[in-house]
């Protein structure tokens, strides 16, 4: 009978199947402080078919449970103390908070046996009662059970000076989990909704934080490093009656507002090859052979822009129909770096919100970027005086002012508005 | 459906041939029972031919037999007790073309309708309802939100006592609409085929019948000690009226009751001890199932118990102080501690309600208040001889004190009296526990078959599967729980059935079904169930089980109950 080395053994996880590697434990048969005999089950181990009752090859005390129910080990770890004898227990506490890293914040429970009862501090009510286990309710129990917190220590403040969980609660130092829930926010992680206007204020409590995205990352890199650069802003209204009635022609083959913005665009950049350029190393213009424009698209969760090549030298019909798979592929995140990395120039449009003006800020390694606002009827005044209701178009221009001066930007803007307000050139 | 077609009728249902006029519609035969109860019960009325066709029958056998009854009785059968054992006969006895009345001192439907099944399961719905939004972490899992989800005490009292009197009426007009006299007050047996009815206060009438039936139920049993006020102590009865929710209850008695009561009260934000007297939780259980009860049903949950011990005294609720018990040891009685809480409910069984049915006028003798019947219910006198024309059905004969074996009873008697010969097969009867989950068994128990194997030296074997590997329970995120079957390797002879999970009391009829025609595993087994269902646990145990009779099938078996 009498086996000798080992005074405190372990119950380990046992590989329920071949090719079980981890274990989860979902309750505990035997509690602390039990005396089990060999072969009585002491846990309840989940495998994949069943629960399965693990038995204890030992006879003792479960001395300290190492993993708590709900928790998982893997194959062979150590998830019980089973001490042999009394006197061993203490033996298999200090060895099981060796074990433990830093858990949580139990207070040490001094004595562990269900043989003495300690005599309650505050008299319960009842003639002649022990007084002690009777007065706490159930789930007190359970949790003194859970976080090794002795019940004949802790104050009762339930009807009748019971020992209600709250007690237990706060003996144990948890914060209870908080009745009144607050409308819990839809779990966050994933397809995030699009950020509309990011707000940029601090974690206000109730709120809650998610982190960048990739290309979240990206975005926010590059306006900051867009910080350096020194910009100004040129804004230009425009009349675009002629421009939307180019677009009702022109629109069943499949040629959007974008792409003839962009056409204009790169038209006008033709003549003015400065606001093509970008200044790359701080002290020399970088002039660009390409005329390829990006423009920004929002996409779920972000921010893309992708480009259009030569888009001076391909016309309308052409550009649609590469805008088009360029549009496909950004929203299904397909883009190729060079579609997106090759723009010498960006054209920025909020005029589906019915924004009216908005300025942009600068790519990295561009000279300028075009913010194109909303066409809508305003009153005009001709020079002769008279009024008349027009399609106004306001455009703001955000330059580089280490390459591009006032001027350049301010006729570039000029020669833009003549072709859009006489768009013929266009189909070209 | 299973293989084996019945080709006699069960002891449960009989189709009234008038009834089956249009074969190709679907409608409940007239003879189904649901929980004892006809589909009349439901409110839904049989067809005017079934009707017509059943007066006619009965207007057929009176006229033959004579006017009022045959042979110069008032009727040809008297039934004490309008409850659901009392219900069941009566209908049946009308089919059968028998004068019929009724006797009841209280209220129609008895235990079952007023102060059991219904309102019990209307109260379990609504705990499990609330128990399941108030689980988050299921919630979770299944992607869903659920804020603060709360209760009306008097809505949740409401809807359950709405739901008795709407049964109570559906129950009564049943049995007005067949003709069937239903006589108020307190019935006594004055002599041989002569009853004595009459309410307090007012004088009694003396009827005469050719047969008899006693089925005057049961009432919660109180051990003396214990003190009911009816609001910090009380019973069953008081307890499924709900008119309050208290913090913490001990719950005396761990039985079927007691547990449903713990799972309503847990539900509702209450703290449950037990109180048992054995040294199990659960005792009437198989123990397998029992112990998987305990982890799933009780060991999550706000409950604790001190088995093993006596509620010696129990003292409610008065001047401030709490509701008092004192807890002795069962066996060495002496005091072991005294529960302080706020309530206590006693559900330490029931008691049959025998007392003033002038049994000592016929020199029958209850047997701690049981009346002592035979196999055919007929009820035995003191010197162990079956007293003719008198029999007695339901929780008043102990033999099984559920509501579908008083039914059943009583159609084996009423079967008796029309001259067929009629022995139920209580193995048959399945039992269940509407607890979340259910729980629900028939047969035998491991135990109970083992011991019988051993006695008559046949072999058992056991094969279990759990809710874990059915699609279906997984799909609902259910799938604690477990089936087992336990059965005869030589013959196929299904011997018991026991489920805990999802759906487990519905799901038990296939295996009472089989049990109850003597269905054999091999016959079963390669039965269709549709995918995905919950039945598929039973398909599972089938096709598991291992019959050396193999190679022998036939589709069709006598049945067990003649």
């Amino acid at each position: 009978m009498a086996v000798v080395r080992a005074k405190v053994r372990e119950i380990f996880m046992p590989a329920l199947s071949s090719t079980m590697t981890e274990g989860k434990i979902v309750s505990w048969t035997a509690a602390e402080g039990d005396r089990v005999a060999k072969g009585d089950p002491v846990v309840v181990v989940e495998s994949d078919k069943a629960d399965m009752d693990v038995e204890t090859f030992h006879d003792g005390i479960v001395a300290a449970v190492l993993v708590p129910a709900g928790g998982t080990a893997p194959v062979g770890a150590p998830i019980a103390l089973l001490a042999e004898s009394e006197e061993e227990v203490t033996l298999a506490r200090d060895r099981a908070q060796a074990l433990s890293q830093g858990q949580s914040q139990e207070p040490p429970s001094p004595h562990v046996d269900a043989a003495a009862p300690v005599p309650a501090p505050q008299p319960p009510g009842p003639v002649g009662a022990p007084a002690t286990k009777g007065v706490a309710t159930p789930y007190a129990k359970k949790l003194a059970k859970e976080h090794r917190v002795d019940i004949a220590g802790v104050v009762g403040t339930g009807p009748h000076g019971r020992v209600t969980a709250a007690d237990i609660e706060t003996a144990a130092g948890i914060k209870p989990k908080p009745k009144v829930v607050p409308p819990p926010p839809p779990a966050a992680v994933g397809p995030a909704p699009p950020v509309a206007a990011g707000a940029v204020l601090p974690p206000l409590p109730g709120g809650r934080v998610v982190p960048f995205t990739t290309m979240q990352a990206a975005v926010s890199r590059n306006m900051v490093d867009s910080l350096s650069v020194p910009t100004f802003r040129v804004g230009y209204s425009m009349i675009t009656d002629k421009l939307d009635a180019l677009y009702e022609k022109v629109k069943s083959k499949g040629v959007t507002k974008t792409v003839l913005l962009v056409k204009a665009a790169a038209m006008a950049l033709t003549q003015h090859p400065v606001v093509n350029a970008s200044c790359r190393d701080g002290k020399s213009f970088s002039y660009n052979s390409n005329i390829n424009i990006g423009v920004a698209v929002a996409i779920e969760g972000g921010l893309l822009t992708p480009v259009l090549e030569d888009v001076d030298k391909l016309d309308i019909y052409l550009l649609a129909r590469k805008w088009r798979v360029l549009l496909k592929k950004a929203r299904t995140k397909q883009l190729q770096p060079n579609e997106y990395n090759s723009g010498t120039f960006t054209l920025s449009n909020l005029g589906m919100f019915g924004v009216d003006k908005f300025d942009a800020i600068l790519p990295a390694g561009q000279g300028a970027i075009m913010a194109v606002g909303a066409s809508r009827p305003t009153v005009v005044a001709d020079k002769d005086g008279f009024f008349s209701i027009k399609s106004e178009m306001l455009v703001n221009v955000t330059a580089d002012h280490r390459i591009i001066y006032g001027a350049d930007l301010a006729a570039f803007l000029q020669t833009f508005a003549k072709i859009v307000e006489d768009p013929e050139s266009l189909t070209l | 459906m299973s293989l084996s077609a019945p080709s006699a009728a069960a002891a449960a249902a009989v189709a009234s041939g008038a009834a089956s006029s249009r074969p190709n519609a679907i409608r409940p035969a007239a003879g189904l029972r649901f929980c004892g109860l006809r589909r009349e019960a439901l409110g839904l009325r049989s067809s005017p031919q079934a009707v017509a066709a059943r007066r006619s029958v009965a207007a057929a056998a009176t006229a033959g037999n004579g006017a009022a009854g045959s042979g110069g009785f008032d009727y040809d059968l008297v039934i004490i007790g309008a409850g659901v054992g009392g219900h069941g006969a009566a209908l049946h006895a009308v089919e059968k073309g028998l004068k019929t009345a009724i006797i009841e001192g209280d209220v129609v439907g008895g235990t079952c309708v007023n102060r059991g099944c219904v309102p019990s399961k209307a109260l379990l719905a609504v705990s499990g309802r609330m128990r399941e939004l108030q689980d988050e972490h299921h919630m979770k899992s299944l992607g869903l939100q659920v804020s603060l989800p709360g209760y009306d005490r008097q809505a949740v009292a409401d809807h359950a006592n709405n739901l008795a009197s709407k049964i109570r009426s559906n129950l009564t007009n049943s049995m007005k609409a067949l003709g069937v006299d239903i006589l108020t007050g307190i019935g006594t047996i004055v002599g041989k085929q002569k009853v004595r009815y009459g309410k307090v206060g007012f004088p009694d009438n003396e009827i005469t019948a050719r047969n008899i039936i006693i089925a005057t139920g049961s009432i919660p049993f109180v051990p003396k000690g214990i003190e009911i006020d009816g609001k910090t102590v009380f019973t069953s009865d008081h307890a499924l009226k709900l008119e309050s929710v208290p913090d913490w209850i001990a719950i005396v008695g761990s039985g079927y009751i007691g547990l449903e009561f713990s799972d309503v009260y847990t539900a509702l934000g209450s703290e449950v001890t037990f109180v048992e007297a054995l040294d199990q939780l659960m005792p009437g259980f198989d123990p397998e199932i029992g112990k998987l009860a305990q982890r799933i049903l009780i060991n999550p949950r706000k409950i604790d118990y001190h088995t093993g011990v006596f509620a010696s005294k129990i003292t409610p609720a008065k001047d401030g102080k709490p509701v008092l018990i004192e807890l002795i040891d069962a066996k060495t009685k002496e005091h072991k501690e005294t529960l302080e809480v706020d309530a206590a409910l006693i559900a330490t069984g029931r008691a049959p309600f025998t007392k003033g049915l002038g049994l000592e006028n016929i020199n029958v003798v209850t047997q701690r208040g049981f009346v002592p019947v035979d196999d055919r219910m007929q009820v035995m006198d003191a010197d162990g001889n079956v007293v003719p024309n008198l029999y007695c059905i339901g929780d008043a004969n102990g033999k099984l004190m559920l509501a579908h074996a008083a039914s059943a009873q009583g159609i084996s008697v009423v079967e008796q009296i029309s001259g067929r010969d009629n022995i139920l097969n209580h193995l048959s009867i399945p039992a269940a526990c509407f607890t979340h989950p259910e729980i629900s068994m028939v047969g035998l128990t491991e135990p109970q078959a083992r011991e019988k194997a051993d006695k008559e030296g046949f072999e058992v074997s056991v094969v279990k599967t759990s809710f874990k590997a059915n699609t279906k329970a997984l799909a609902e995120n259910e799938g604690d729980g477990l089936a087992k079957m336990i059965y005869r390797p030589d013959t196929g002879e299904i011997l018991g059935v026991h489920i805990l999970g999802l759906h487990a009391a519905d799901l038990i009829h296939e295996a009472s079904n089989a049990i109850a025609l003597g269905t054999r595993v091999q016959d079963i087994k390669f039965a269709v169930h549709a995918h995905p269902t919950l039945s598929e646990v039973l398909d599972e145990l089938f096709k598991a089980a291992k019959v050396k009779a193999a190679g022998v099938s036939h589709s069709v078996n006598e049945p067990v109950a003649a």
